[in-house]
């Protein structure tokens, strides 16, 4: 964006290479990122990585019996076996696929129902502005987790169940920041001009207000898909969320729980790969708010 | 009247409101949502003869308007109404759900009260001491740590301790087992992990937010201009700063009081401490709706109240409405 609004004539001219130097650019601002954020974007892209090539990389199938109950680390089994004598690294990289791809669409979808109600608000104000807002302050008044378990409760835990539940409750949240920087672009000249000219609501949405308002939305996500990433991880743990026998990171500790009385760090393992994911996810996230908002602490 | 009454009893009123369409939220979404009750409860193999049986029992066969107002009703007079688990069963043994929870509740209120009574105040001073030697080794390791903590999910800093303090230096005890009658020193003794778990949840969050509050409010005009005028730091500290920083501050314990209430779900349910976390999860999974409905409501309710008194303290304590021109 600067660069462009430096040299106007410059972004005129060539106009086809500037597919390029948006990657120039990009290349440019990831060589001047400070270690923190390498080291995130290094482990995000590692678990994308695991999670796509995951039935290649898994030496056996996540759901096969191989071999007895617990078996310890190393010969056959690198990371040992679990409380059914399954193979447990296979297990950990589909976990890599299913832990994180479910977390990944849940937020998605929060997005998606979440930032639309909310521009929906800040565009039209009024009744529906005031309706949403107020069904939302509702619906946060209850603890996400608690609200999730009551819902679970009602509709049985299935991993179709556990996506929606998780997506309207965070999608409050997502909700809330998008109708509060909406609010800021909607009184914006240009806005009001088209709707002068008549466009509808949804172009008004696409093409005036989600540029403006992109940045703080893309931090957004990062810290909406860690916190939707550790909740479906808690209620897995609890046993209320993705069912065996999928691999799950959440239910791979609490199976394997029994192992660390005899001072066994495997259950750690699926924990700390959770972790792991959230602490780069934050990471990049902090860098990313540095580097667009130019906030400073 | 008094501007600062009449915004404390509109939150008030805002508050009760809220509790009451949370209730109504609690008891309808039942209707909203499918989900065959008495078929999850008897078993697949359940005759239509005692299905209907257990829904004139447990009183599913009547409207939802009727059955939120009995429950509201008797909810108001400290009746929680029957587990599912003893209407299902013909024998005649009666389970209320308030005597389920009762004493459930205390237990966790004494596991969340102990992890509060270490975290506020730690965390407060540490939280400003980041504050204030900002960009030090201190602030950036302190910085660093925080940030894993809040990563990391409850189970997964339990468990870590459990390793550490429990298996290789056996030193506290991974079972969080308290029974009625036992003795205080005893009862504490047990639940030292649990509370070591809850106090690094929460910690890490009360310290980073009262730190980026202390920093927002040092950056402010009027401490530059106590500062360019010549006031001490501890003249700065005491007189323009803190006035103004207790409300973000009780906010910040209120929003982490209430951030335990989740908390205690999880770490009850690793260290199996008979709380009302625990209630709730295991009546999830055996879909024994009045026990998941009076757990919620509890959880909810306490988690309004914590938002509503941060409301109030913040009120209360804004010398702008305190001095009112």
């Amino acid at each position: 964006m600067t660069e462009n609004a430096q040299s106007p004539h410059n972004a005129m001219l060539v106009a086809p290479i500037r597919r390029r130097s948006k990657m120039t650019r990009l290349w440019r601002a990831l060589r001047k990122a400070p270690p923190s954020a390498w080291f995130g974007l290094i482990v995000i892209v590692v678990y994308i990585f695991t999670a796509i090539f995951a039935p290649l990389l898994a030496p056996y199938s996540e759901t096969e019996l191989i071999g007895g109950a617990f078996e310890p680390w190393g010969g056959k089994f690198i990371l040992g076996t679990d409380q059914l004598g399954r193979d447990m690294l296979s297990r950990m990289i589909y976990g890599a696929r299913n832990t994180v791809g479910i977390a990944f669409l849940t937020a998605i979808l929060s997005f998606v129902l979440g930032g639309a109600l909310g521009l929906t608000a800040a565009i039209s104000g009024r009744w529906i502005d005031q309706l949403l807002s107020r069904s939302v302050d509702v619906l946060m008044s209850i603890p996400p987790l608690i609200f999730a378990l009551v819902l679970l409760s009602i509709v049985g835990s299935s991993v179709p169940n556990l996506i929606i539940i998780m997506a309207v409750l965070d999608s409050t949240r997502v909700f809330r920041l998008s109708r509060s920087v909406a609010q800021g672009v909607v009184v914006m000249d240009y806005v009001e001009a088209a709707r002068l000219r008549g466009e509808k609501l949804p172009w008004i949405m696409r093409r005036e207000i989600l540029p403006n308002i992109m940045p703080p939305l893309v931090a957004e996500f990062g810290l909406r898909f860690c916190f939707v990433f550790l909740t479906i991880s808690a209620l897995s743990f609890l046993g209320l969320g993705i069912q065996p026998p999928t691999a799950d990171w959440g239910s791979m500790v609490r199976d394997n729980a029994a192992l660390i009385t005899y001072g066994d760090i495997t259950p750690l393992l699926p924990a700390g790969a959770i972790a792991l994911l959230t602490v780069s996810v934050n990471l990049v996230v902090d860098w990313f708010l540095h580097k667009t908002s130019g906030l400073r602490e | 009247m008094n501007p600062v009454l009449r915004t404390v009893l509109q939150r008030l009123g805002l508050g009760i409101a809220t509790l009451f369409v949370v209730s109504i939220i609690i008891s309808l979404t039942i209707e909203l949502l499918p989900g065959d009750f008495a078929k999850a409860v008897l078993g697949q193999a359940a005759t239509p003869e005692t299905v209907a049986a257990f829904q004139h029992s447990v009183g599913l066969d009547q409207s939802p308007v009727v059955r939120y107002f009995k429950w509201v009703g008797g909810i108001l007079q400290g009746d929680f109404g029957e587990s599912y688990a003893s209407a299902g069963s013909l024998a005649g043994h009666r389970r209320l759900v308030a005597d389920m929870i009762g004493p459930r509740l205390l237990n966790t209120l004494f596991l969340a009260s102990a992890a509060a009574l270490i975290a506020v105040p730690l965390s407060l001073v540490l939280g400003m001491m980041a504050a204030l030697y900002r960009n030090s080794i201190f602030d950036r390791a302190v910085n660093v740590i925080s940030l894993t903590a809040i990563s990391s999910p409850e189970f997964f800093l339990a468990y870590i301790l459990i390793m550490f303090l429990a298996v290789k230096f056996p030193i506290f005890i991974s079972l969080a087992s308290i029974t009625p009658g036992m003795p205080f020193l005893d009862r504490l003794y047990a639940i030292v992990l649990p509370t070591l778990t809850l106090v690094l949840v929460i910690l890490a969050h009360m310290m980073r937010m009262t730190r980026a509050a202390i920093i927002n409010l040092l950056a402010s005009p009027y401490i530059e201009m106590s500062r360019l005028k010549g006031a001490t730091p501890k003249q700065i500290i005491m007189r323009h700063a803190l006035p103004n920083a207790w409300a973000p501050i009780v906010n910040v314990i209120a929003l982490n009081l209430a951030y335990l209430v989740v908390g205690v779900v999880i770490v009850e349910a690793v260290f199996t401490y008979p709380g009302i976390g625990q209630l709730m999860v295991d009546a999830v999974s055996k879909r024994d709706q009045p026990v998941v409905q009076g757990c919620a409501l509890v959880f909810a309710m306490t988690y309004i109240l914590l938002n509503l008194l941060a409301d109030i303290v913040t009120i209360v304590s804004n010398p702008r409405l305190l001095h009112p021109r």
